[in-house]
């Protein structure tokens, strides 16, 4: 499914005194199957942007069409939207209502019409894709601790297998292996599927990691659109707009600063520290 | 400031008749002695406990076994309960959840008015601490309205502007940006270096805690590793057993040392690396 944003703009109480301009002339083309990272200050319009993806913000101007249909048609099928387009909310409270985990994640799937046998064995699958244990399953979702109803939250989106997988800062609030566990998890699933996948996060590193295509927003606009190496060349300017560069590429533009040949285009320490043995491997110990 | 001895606390789950259905003993068996203006970090797997034991910190909850000394009072003791809560501010994983008035320098200004600061200080506690966190401009704004980390924001100058002996702070930047973290961090210290505030600092971020006095690791309840940063990020392996991690440039460090770089161990900061390099290299 390749997605069109075509100049589009959203603006919070429009029209009044309290007037924010949270999207401004916005156009993306999205083909399937690409993994791609969506960073931006706090406030930058990163959620206003994924809610448009499935329907449930309206743009105040401009058109977003999928396979060439204007989602917002009358005639464009509006749930089959939402089960194509899974969005996993930045606060897991506010997708959390069931009495249990196993309902809650059995929801998604439940209004997709399928038979209860599926619909039990895509919750289950889904539970233990993020690493949430048995015992969890007749708890209520409320008396999780932070990590745990993020992960219950994600699962309920998986399991509803969409074409487009929107995850607003999923790994806020997990523990660094489960970041790493989930990720990883995600990045296998699109290898194996072809979804589609887009990942908003506040953590450098990990969009470092994973995505083939990163954008930056900055004050509801896009700034920048490419490889993750190349948008973080601009580090200097990512400053500027509350962002950074993950750690390792500080590391390597420090080393060259200090005089060692070494490249700073790096963004995972798999790169840095490859990259640093090549250099200094010809340099014998004084 | 705070003292735990042999702290536990077990959530007890009931069906609808009220019979005992589960038992989770999230906290279990912990001792510590904090001292008045240490910048305590806690790290810990989801479910480890982190929260839970923060919760005793400032009375939300109180033990099943053992106590909690606040400020040398008991927090079980009910007398205490309203001094406990003044002393020890707390910052939550969700801003939603804590912030309450329609206007942001309001929602600041709730907690000083609550215990009787005299209006022209208030104002001044709302704005200093709404210029600590980066928010100021907004002071006018609906918090309702606010993106995530910029409520983030306002919940901790909310409780800064309490002026507290001791600040609990739940992962208080999971929603933030790198500078919006940068910020809160450089707030939160500089509380600790001049006013020697109290910090506990609850978080995922591994480079957040390189600044701590102390740092706990929880497991399963339990406080399994306590040591300076250095001391606890020289155990790479053991820490990822624990199912956290190192900062990334520690993590290069560690595995330039691997493949044969006499590097130190507990490297922190880029500046260190970059020294040692150009000791080894220059
Ligand atoms: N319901 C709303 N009503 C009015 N303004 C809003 C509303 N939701 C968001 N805004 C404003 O729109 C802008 C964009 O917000 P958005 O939540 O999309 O940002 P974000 O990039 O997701 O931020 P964060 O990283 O903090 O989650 C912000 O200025 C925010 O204050
Ligand atoms: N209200 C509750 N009722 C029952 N059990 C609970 C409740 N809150 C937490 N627990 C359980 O207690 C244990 C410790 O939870 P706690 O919230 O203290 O963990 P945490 O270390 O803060 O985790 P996280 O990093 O995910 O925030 C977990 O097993 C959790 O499921
Ligand atoms: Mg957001
Ligand atoms: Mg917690």
């Amino acid at each position: 499914m390749t997605m069109i944003l075509d100049h589009v703009s959203h603006a919070y109480e429009s029209g009044t005194a309290m007037q924010v301009m949270a999207l401004d002339n916005i156009s993306l083309v999205i083909p399937d199957g690409q993994f791609i990272g969506l960073i931006g200050h706090t406030g930058s319009g990163k959620s206003t942007l994924v809610q448009h993806l499935n329907g449930l913000l309206a743009p105040t101007s401009g058109n977003i069409y999928y396979d060439g249909r204007d989602i917002h048609d009358e005639d464009y099928p509006k749930k089959e939207l939402r089960s194509k387009v899974g969005l996993v909310f930045q606060y897991p409270e506010h997708q959390l209502f069931e009495v249990d985990v196993f309902k809650d994640v059995c929801f998604g799937p439940k209004n997709l019409g399928l038979s209860q046998k599926e619909i039990e064995l895509r919750a289950y699958e889904a539970l233990k894709l993020v690493g949430i244990e048995d015992e969890y399953f007749y708890q209520s979702p409320f008396d999780l601790s932070g990590g745990q109803k993020r992960r219950v939250a994600i699962a309920g989106v998986l399991a509803m297998k969409p074409q487009v997988l929107i995850l607003d800062e999923p790994t806020a609030g997990l523990d660094p292996k489960g970041r790493d566990e989930i990720l990883k998890q995600i990045a296998a699933l699109k290898a194996k599927t072809g979804i589609t996948v887009i990942l908003v996060s506040h953590s450098m590193e990990d969009v470092a990691e994973y995505v083939e295509r990163l954008i930056v927003m900055n004050r509801g606009r896009v700034l920048y659109d490419d490889t993750p190496s190349a948008v973080f060349a601009h580090y200097e300017e990512l400053e500027k707009i509350g962002l950074a560069a993950p750690q390792v590429t500080y590391v390597m533009n420090e080393l060259a600063k200090a005089g060692f040949a070494v490249r700073t285009d790096v963004t995972t320490i798999e790169e840095a520290c490859d990259e640093i043995l090549r250099v200094v491997s010809s340099v014998p110990f004084e | 400031m705070m003292k735990a001895e042999r702290l536990a606390f077990e959530y007890i789950r009931r069906d609808e008749e009220g019979n005992v259905e589960g038992i989770t003993r999230a906290v279990d068996d912990v001792d510590f002695d904090i001292a008045k203006g240490e910048f305590i970090a806690i790290l810990g797997h989801n479910g480890s406990g982190k929260s839970t034991l923060a919760k005793h910190m400032n009375a939300i909850l109180y033990p099943t076994e053992g106590t909690i000394y606040v400020d040398g009072k008991n927090t079980a003791d009910e007398q205490y309960l309203w001094d406990i809560r003044q002393n020890a501010g707390m910052v939550f994983q969700n801003p939603d959840n804590q912030i309450i008035g329609q206007i942001v320098e309001e929602d600041v200004g709730f907690g000083p008015e609550n215990m009787g600061v005299p209006t022209k200080e208030i104002w001044e506690r709302v704005n200093e601490s709404l210029k600590a966190v980066g928010m100021y401009e907004y002071r006018k704004a609906s918090p309702n309205k606010l993106s995530g980390g910029q409520k983030q924001r306002v919940s901790i100058a909310g409780v800064i502007a309490m002026h507290p002996q001791c600040i609990i702070l739940d992962e208080p930047t999971a929603m933030l940006d790198p500078s919006g973290r940068k910020e809160v961090l450089r707030a939160v210290r500089a509380l600790n270096d001049v006013e020697k505030i109290t910090i506990i600092l609850i978080t995922h971020y591994m480079e957040e805690v390189i600044h701590a006095d102390r740092v706990f690791v929880m497991d399963k309840g339990r406080i399994e590793m306590q040591g300076t940063p250095e001391e606890i990020f020289s155990e790479v392996e053991r820490l990822k057993e624990l199912r956290l991690d190192v900062p990334q440039v520690t993590l290069l460090a560690y595995e330039l040392q691997k493949k044969g770089i006499p590097l130190p161990k507990g490297i922190l900061t880029t500046e260190q690396l970059v020294r040692e390099m150009t000791r080894l290299y220059g």
